[in-house]
C-alpha cells in the first residue's frame, strides 16, 4: 500500500514504536486486568502517576508506558516493566480519575503469571 | 422396653466429642514447633497456669470483654455459658449427693429428674431445687436474648450480625432446643409427680392440669438428649467448636506462643476458636461505612476454616486492626491475615507435598515468573549525620509537612541529615501489606545500608507507615522515631521555644501509628503544648481509620472516599478549628471529605515557633530575590 502511493519516500512511512503487530498481541492480559480492576479503563493516560513514580526516579519504570503496552496487548516489555514497582502508593493519591494503580500492577504481575501457566 | 433408652443419644455425642477433643488437641500438640512445644509444657505450671485458670473464668465462662463493650451482649454470652457451666457442676453435685449412689455416669446427672422424679419435696433438696431452676432461668433469658438477636441484631446494639453456613445453623438450633425442651421435659415429669420448684413445679402443674403429663414427658426427654447428641456431633464442623477450642487457645497464648509469619497449628487453633460472635463486623468501617458485608473477620476466618478460596476476602481490608482491638477471643487477626496474603494462591496448597514439589519443578524450567526486582537501586555513600529525617513517599506529596519540620529542626538547632530529600526509596511497609516480604526485605536492605552508613544516633520519620516497619522489621541502631515523638523529645529538653496558638484541635489517631506501634501519648502531649486538645468520640486504639490505607490494593476509590467522609464527619462533630493528624496519608485522604481545615501535627507546631526577628527576616527576603533574578 506503502509502496504503491510511495509516500514512503517522502518520510511517511509508519513510527515502529506505533506500530501494532498482531501476531505476538495478546488480549488476554487486558482482560483480565479490566475484570478484576475495572478501574482501569478510567485512564487517560496523564502521566502523573509517572511523574511522581518512586521507583521511577531510579530506573525507567513508567507506569503510562506500561498501561500501553497492556492496551495494547504487548506482553515481552509488559513483563520487564511489573517488575520494578514498589507499590509505595504515591500514584493512587494523584490520580485524578481515582485509577486503583496498585492493584493495576499487582493484577498485570498476577496475569503474567497465569498466562505462562497457562491458566488465562 | 426400657424407658431410660432416651439417653442413648446423649452419650455417644459426649463420648464422641470428648475423645474427638483428645485427639485433636494431641494432633495439634504435636505439629507445634519444637520451642513451641517447650513453651506450652512450661506453660501448665506456676504464673501462667493460673493465669490461663483466670482468663477461662473471666473470659470464656463470664465473657467480661463482651461485657464491657455492650452489657445486654455480655449478659447473652455469660447466661448461656456460666449459666451451663454452673447447671453441670451442681447438676452433678446434685446427683452425687441426693441420687442413689455416689459417682455417676454423666446421664444421670443431666437427666437427674427423670430418675428421681419424687425429689426435692422437703428440707434441703427443696431449697437445692429452687437453686436448679434459677439456674435453668438463668439460662433462658440468655436464650431469649439470643433469639433476639437473630432476628433484630440493631436491638442487642450490634450493627450486624454473623451469617451462618447450614452447619452451623443446624448446631444453632439444637442448642436453642436444649433448654426450652430441658424445661418441657422436667416439668412434664414435676407435673406428674407434684414436684418441682417455683419453675419447673409451677409451670409442671399447669401443664398437668389439662395434659396426660406422664405420657408427654418421656417425649420431651428424647428431644433434649436428641438435642444434646446433635449439638456434641455438630461441635467440630460447626462455629461452636470455640468453646473446647479457646480452652486451648488460652493456655497456648499465656505460654509465650505468638502468631509468627506462617500458619501453624497456633493459627490453626486461633481459626478454631473464633465463635463468629460479629464483634469484628460491628467495628469494621468497611461494613457500616462502605457497605461491605462479606470481607469482615469472622469470615475471613470462616473461610479458612471451610478451606474455601478467600482470597478476595483477605486483599479487601483496610488492615486498620480495629476488629483486632474488640475481639474478645484475642485472636491475632491482623497476622493472620497478612499470612493468609503471603500464601498466595490457594490452588497451590490443597496439594500434597509430593504434589507441590512436583509442579513446583515444572514450572522453575518452563515459567519466566515476574518477580519484583530492585537490583536496578544504586548503593549510595551518605554524609555522616547524628539525626537523620526521612520523609516518606507519602510525605513528599505533601510538601507543606516537610516544610514544617524543616523549620522545627533548624528553629531547635538540631543538626540533621534529609535522606530522601531527592526521593528515596519505598520503606517496604506497602509491599510487605501485600504479602510480599521476599520484595520488601531488598528495600529494607538497602535503606538500612544507608541508615547504617551514616552513622546516624537518631532516625526521623514523617510518615507512621515508614515508622511501623522501620521499628519492627529493620535491623537498626538508631532509635526510630515519629516525628511527634521527637517535637515531644525537643520541647522537653527546652530545645524549641513556641507560642500559644489559639485554636480548638481535635486529634486523630493513624492506625499505623496508634493501633500499630501504640504511640498515643506524644502527640497528645505536643499538641496540648500549642493548643487546646478537644476529645473525639473514637479515638485511641478505637479511632478510626481514613480510610486511604495501602493495607487495601483492591478497595475501589469512591468505597474509600466513602468511609473517609463517615470518619471526618465523626471527628469533627465537636466542630473543632483545625483537624490535626500524624499521618501524611491520613492527611491527604481527609481534605478531601471535609470542609474544616485539615493539619499535620508538624504543620500546627510550626505554626506555633515564634516569627523570625527581623534581621533573618530580611536576610531571608533578600536570598528570595536572589533566587528569583537567578530563576528569572
Amino acid at each position: 500500500m506503502m509502496s504503491a502511493t510511495g509516500a514512503n519516500k517522502f518520510g511517511f512511512a509508519i513510527n515502529r514504536s506505533r506500530m501494532i503487530d498482531y501476531d505476538s498481541s495478546d488480549r488476554k492480559v487486558r482482560e483480565y486486568i479490566t475484570s478484576r480492576e475495572p478501574s482501569f479503563r478510567l485512564c487517560f493516560a496523564c502521566g502523573g502517576c509517572t511523574a511522581t513514580c518512586t521507583a521511577g526516579q531510579h530506573t525507567s519504570f513508567n507506569l503510562r508506558r506500561m498501561n500501553t503496552y497492556i492496551r495494547r496487548g504487548e506482553i515481552e516489555p509488559l513483563r520487564e516493566e511489573v517488575t520494578r514497582c514498589m507499590l509505595c502508593g504515591k500514584c493512587l493519591l494523584v490520580c485524578p480519575r481515582g485509577v486503583n494503580t496498585r492493584n493495576v500492577v499487582a493484577v498485570a504481575a498476577e496475569a503474567i503469571r497465569k498466562l505462562e501457566r497457562n491458566e488465562l | 422396653m426400657n424407658s431410660d433408652l432416651f439417653v442413648i443419644p446423649f452419650n455417644l455425642g459426649l463420648y464422641f466429642i470428648l475423645i474427638y477433643s483428645v485427639v485433636r488437641s494431641v494432633a495439634w500438640f504435636r505439629s507445634l514447633s519444637r520451642p513451641d512445644k517447650l513453651r506450652l509444657q512450661r506453660g501448665f505450671f506456676g504464673r501462667p497456669f493460673m493465669d490461663s485458670l483466670r482468663e477461662i473464668f473471666m473470659e470464656s465462662l463470664l465473657h467480661r470483654k463482651i461485657f464491657r463493650k455492650n452489657p445486654v451482649l455480655g449478659y447473652m454470652h455469660m447466661s448461656l455459658a456460666f449459666g451451663w457451666f454452673l447447671l453441670i457442676v451442681f447438676g452433678t453435685i446434685e446427683a452425687d449427693f441426693f441420687g442413689e449412689k455416689h459417682l455417676n455416669p454423666p446421664s444421670h446427672a443431666i437427666f437427674f429428674r427423670w430418675f428421681n422424679p419424687e425429689h426435692g419435696a422437703e428440707g434441703l433438696a427443696r431449697i437445692y431445687n429452687v437453686w436448679m431452676d434459677f439456674l435453668l432461668a438463668f439460662i433462658l433469658s440468655g436464650l431469649l436474648l439470643a433469639v433476639i438477636k437473630r432476628f433484630t441484631p440493631r436491638m442487642m446494639g450490634m450493627k450486624k450480625t454473623t451469617r451462618h453456613t447450614w452447619t452451623d445453623r443446624l448446631a444453632l438450633t439444637s442448642l436453642w432446643l436444649i433448654f426450652p425442651s430441658r424445661l418441657l421435659a422436667e416439668s412434664f415429669t414435676c407435673g406428674a409427680h407434684g414436684s418441682g420448684s417455683f419453675l419447673t413445679g409451677n409451670l409442671g402443674s399447669a401443664l398437668a392440669s389439662f395434659l396426660p403429663a406422664a405420657e408427654i414427658a418421656p417425649w420431651f426427654w428424647w428431644l433434649y438428649s436428641i438435642s444434646l447428641g446433635t449439638f456434641f456431633f455438630m461441635l467440630p464442623i460447626s462455629r461452636y467448636f470455640h468453646i473446647p477450642v479457646e480452652l486451648f487457645l488460652i493456655f497456648m497464648r499465656n505460654s509465650g506462643i505468638t502468631t509468627g509469619d506462617r500458619h501453624s497449628s497456633y493459627t490453626e487453633v486461633q481459626t478454631h476458636a473464633c465463635s463468629s460472635c460479629g464483634v469484628c463486623i460491628s467495628v469494621c468501617q468497611m461494613s457500616y461505612a462502605a457497605g461491605i458485608n462479606d470481607i469482615q473477620s469472622a469470615y475471613f476466618i470462616k473461610g479458612l476454616r471451610n478451606d474455601r478460596d478467600i482470597s478476595a476476602i483477605t486483599a479487601n481490608c483496610l488492615m486498620c486492626g480495629r476488629c483486632e482491638e474488640v475481639c474478645p477471643v484475642g485472636i491475632e487477626l491482623g497476622p493472620m491475615r497478612l499470612i493468609e496474603r503471603r500464601q498466595g494462591e490457594r490452588a497451590d496448597r490443597t496439594l500434597s507435598l509430593p504434589e507441590r514439589y512436583s509442579v513446583m519443578r515444572k514450572r522453575s524450567v518452563t515459567e519466566k515468573v515476574p518477580t519484583q526486582s530492585y537490583g536496578y537501586l544504586v548503593r549510595e555513600e551518605p554524609e555522616k549525620a547524628e539525626v537523620l529525617f526521612f520523609a516518606g513517599c507519602m510525605t513528599h506529596l505533601t510538601p507543606s509537612v516537610i516544610a514544617a519540620m524543616k523549620r522545627i529542626m533548624e528553629s531547635a538547632g538540631v543538626k540533621y541529615r534529609f535522606m530522601d530529600e531527592k526521593g528515596g526509596v519505598c520503606c517496604g511497609r506497602p509491599l510487605m501489606l501485600a504479602g510480599r516480604d521476599r520484595e520488601a526485605r531488598e528495600l529494607i536492605n538497602h535503606n538500612s545500608d544507608i541508615i547504617w552508613k551514616s552513622g546516624a544516633k537518631i532516625l526521623v520519620t514523617s510518615c507512621p507507615i515508614c515508622y511501623k516497619v522501620f521499628r519492627e522489621s529493620y535491623y537498626l541502631e538508631a532509635t526510630v522515631m515519629h516525628h511527634s515523638e521527637f517535637i515531644n523529645l525537643l520541647i522537653e529538653e527546652g530545645s524549641l521555644r513556641l507560642g500559644y496558638l489559639h485554636r480548638k484541635v481535635v486529634y486523630h489517631d493513624p492506625c499505623e501509628l496508634g493501633r500499630g506501634s501504640g504511640i498515643y501519648e506524644e502527640p497528645r502531649a505536643v499538641i496540648s503544648y500549642v493548643a487546646e486538645l478537644l476529645e473525639a468520640s473514637q479515638e485511641r486504639s478505637m479511632s478510626l481509620c481514613c480510610g486511604g490505607s495501602l493495607g487495601n490494593l483492591t478497595l475501589a476509590s469512591g468505597k474509600k472516599a466513602m468511609i473517609a467522609a463517615d470518619a471526618a464527619r465523626i471527628l469533627t462533630m465537636s466542630s473543632p478549628d483545625e483537624l490535626i493528624t500524624a499521618c501524611p496519608l491520613c492527611k491527604k485522604t481527609f481534605v478531601q471529605a471535609t470542609k474544616t481545615k485539615v493539619s499535620d501535627i508538624a504543620e500546627l507546631v510550626a505554626a506555633a515557633l515564634p516569627a523570625p526577628s527581623k534581621r533573618v527576616a530580611r536576610r531571608r527576603s533578600a536570598r528570595a530575590t536572589v533566587r528569583a533574578n537567578d530563576a528569572g
